[in-house]
């Protein structure tokens, strides 16, 4: 069960579907490990539901609906359900970014031992897949921005407590902190950022540019 | 057989019946005062509209579409209009997402939601996907990391209409400051950052409302456990 959550707005404003496609994706993967935070989001929906039911009505062209009818007996495939290993770590909502295994991700040095791997979304904001060995610090930094990072496997801990498999952390622009991963295995995270991350020591910061932090 | 085919019967008979302006929660011309809308006199019958989809689902049944659409379609159209989009593109879209609850019909399980929600998950994703041109990252219900949900209620159905009546109790009890982000969210799909220009109010008094308005939800809901 997981013990850090995401924060209330996060939750609205995903069921809302108001909230972009790379902060979207540690909330829905949050919710595979959460039933908690899964039945509080289904709930929101309802409150889109109850607003359609409240909206006005715009009256539609003649036509529209006629136009609907003519289309109801093209077949259209829809996409296969599809066949998910159960030996799988990734949760679902990744697997089309990356790849339905969670040994199969295809990393990148970004040097000290930590590998990282960009995920594509059509916003702005940068979501990726960071792995710190187990025992190493992710280098000291603050925020320019929110940050989110959810925890796919091993933990890491910090002075806001330890964060395990399921766990999200969700960090606001005035925190400078430093995560240190568990000690037993390498701990990997997906972490989402909406500005770039500011390195607190100099080695780093020179490396910044390179590494698209 | 029979009974179904008697209680479709019943169903194609009946005209789908309208909300109660009193029931309005919010009042949506705040943010659409370009022209005066038609206003709406009777009540919605949710259970109704949940058997229309199954008929779809059962029999293809295009009376029942043909009953939905007359409903859902000119709401999808006015909400997607708040948008600030085009008439023309609301209804394309409007009529797009009817045509994925046709298609769609077989996924919708009245335990789980009502026709209404269902239907704006529909139009959500679909405005998402072609307003935004961003993907909704989505959980698959079939994913076999899923912990088990706690234990559910005996009766599903009961257990769903009783949460609705929650849900509407905690928006009932928003305040304004509360209603406008959570309607500005919902029906116009706005993030955090556009609400704020929108209101011209900093991000963290966005925030903070929208946090504010779910832990309302929240206690509502552990209110009735």
């Amino acid at each position: 069960m997981t013990s850090h959550h995401p924060q209330e707005d996060l939750l609205l404003s995903y069921s809302a579907g108001a909230l972009g496609e790379s902060w979207s994706l540690p909330v829905a993967c949050h919710l595979a490990y959460c039933p908690e935070c899964r039945y509080e989001v289904s709930a929101a929906d309802e409150i889109g539901g109850l607003l359609l039911e409240d909206s006005t009505v715009e009256s539609l062209s003649p036509s529209a609906l006629g136009n609907v009818l003519s289309q109801l007996d093209k077949v259209v495939e829809l996409e296969a359900p599809k066949l998910i290993p159960r030996t799988s770590a990734l949760p679902s909502p990744l697997r089309e970014y990356v790849s339905s295994d969670i040994d199969l991700i295809p990393w990148k040095s970004i040097g000290r031992g930590t590998y990282q791997c960009l995920i594509a979304t059509g916003d702005s904001d940068q979501a990726r897949l960071l792995r710190i060995p187990a025992g190493k610090p992710v280098p000291e930094h603050g925020h320019r921005g929110r940050e989110l990072t959810l925890v796919l496997r091993g933990s890491f801990s910090d002075q806001n407590g330890e964060f395990s498999c399921g766990d999200l952390q969700d960090v606001d622009e005035d925190i400078t902190h430093q995560p240190y991963a568990g000690m037993n295995e390498d701990c990997i995270c997906l972490a989402v950022t909406d500005a770039s991350l500011k390195f607190t020591n100099l080695m780093p910061r020179l490396v910044q540019p390179f590494i698209n932090f | 057989m029979n009974v179904a085919v008697s209680n479709l019967r019943e169903v194609q008979s009946k005209k789908i019946s309208l909300p109660d302006p009193g029931q309005r929660i919010f009042n949506f011309e705040v943010f659409s005062p370009t022209k005066p809308r038609q206003r709406i006199t009777k009540m919605t019958a949710t259970p109704e509209m949940n058997q229309l989809i199954i008929n779809i689902a059962e029999f293809k049944d295009q009376n029942a579409f043909a009953n939905l659409f007359e409903y859902f379609a000119p709401r999808l159209k006015s909400m997607l209009m708040g948008l600030g989009t085009h008439p023309s593109a609301a209804e394309e879209l409007a009529q797009e997402a009817m045509l994925s609850v046709w298609r769609k019909a077989d996924k919708f399980d009245p335990t789980k939601a009502s026709a209404s929600t269902w239907i704006f998950t529909i139009a959500r994703n679909l405005r998402i996907d072609r307003f935004r041109s961003e993907k909704r990252p989505e959980l698959d219900p079939n994913d076999p990391l899923l912990l088990p949900d706690a234990a559910p209620a005996a009766d599903d159905q009961l257990y769903l209409k009783d949460r609705q009546k929650v849900v509407r109790r905690a928006l009932n009890e928003l305040s304004d400051d509360q209603k406008i982000v959570v309607q500005l969210s919902f029906v116009e799909g706005l993030s955090h950052k556009e609400i704020s220009e929108k209101l011209e109010l900093p991000l963290g008094t966005v925030k903070s409302r929208l946090r504010l308005s779910f832990v309302k939800l929240r206690t509502e809901l552990r209110s009735e456990i």
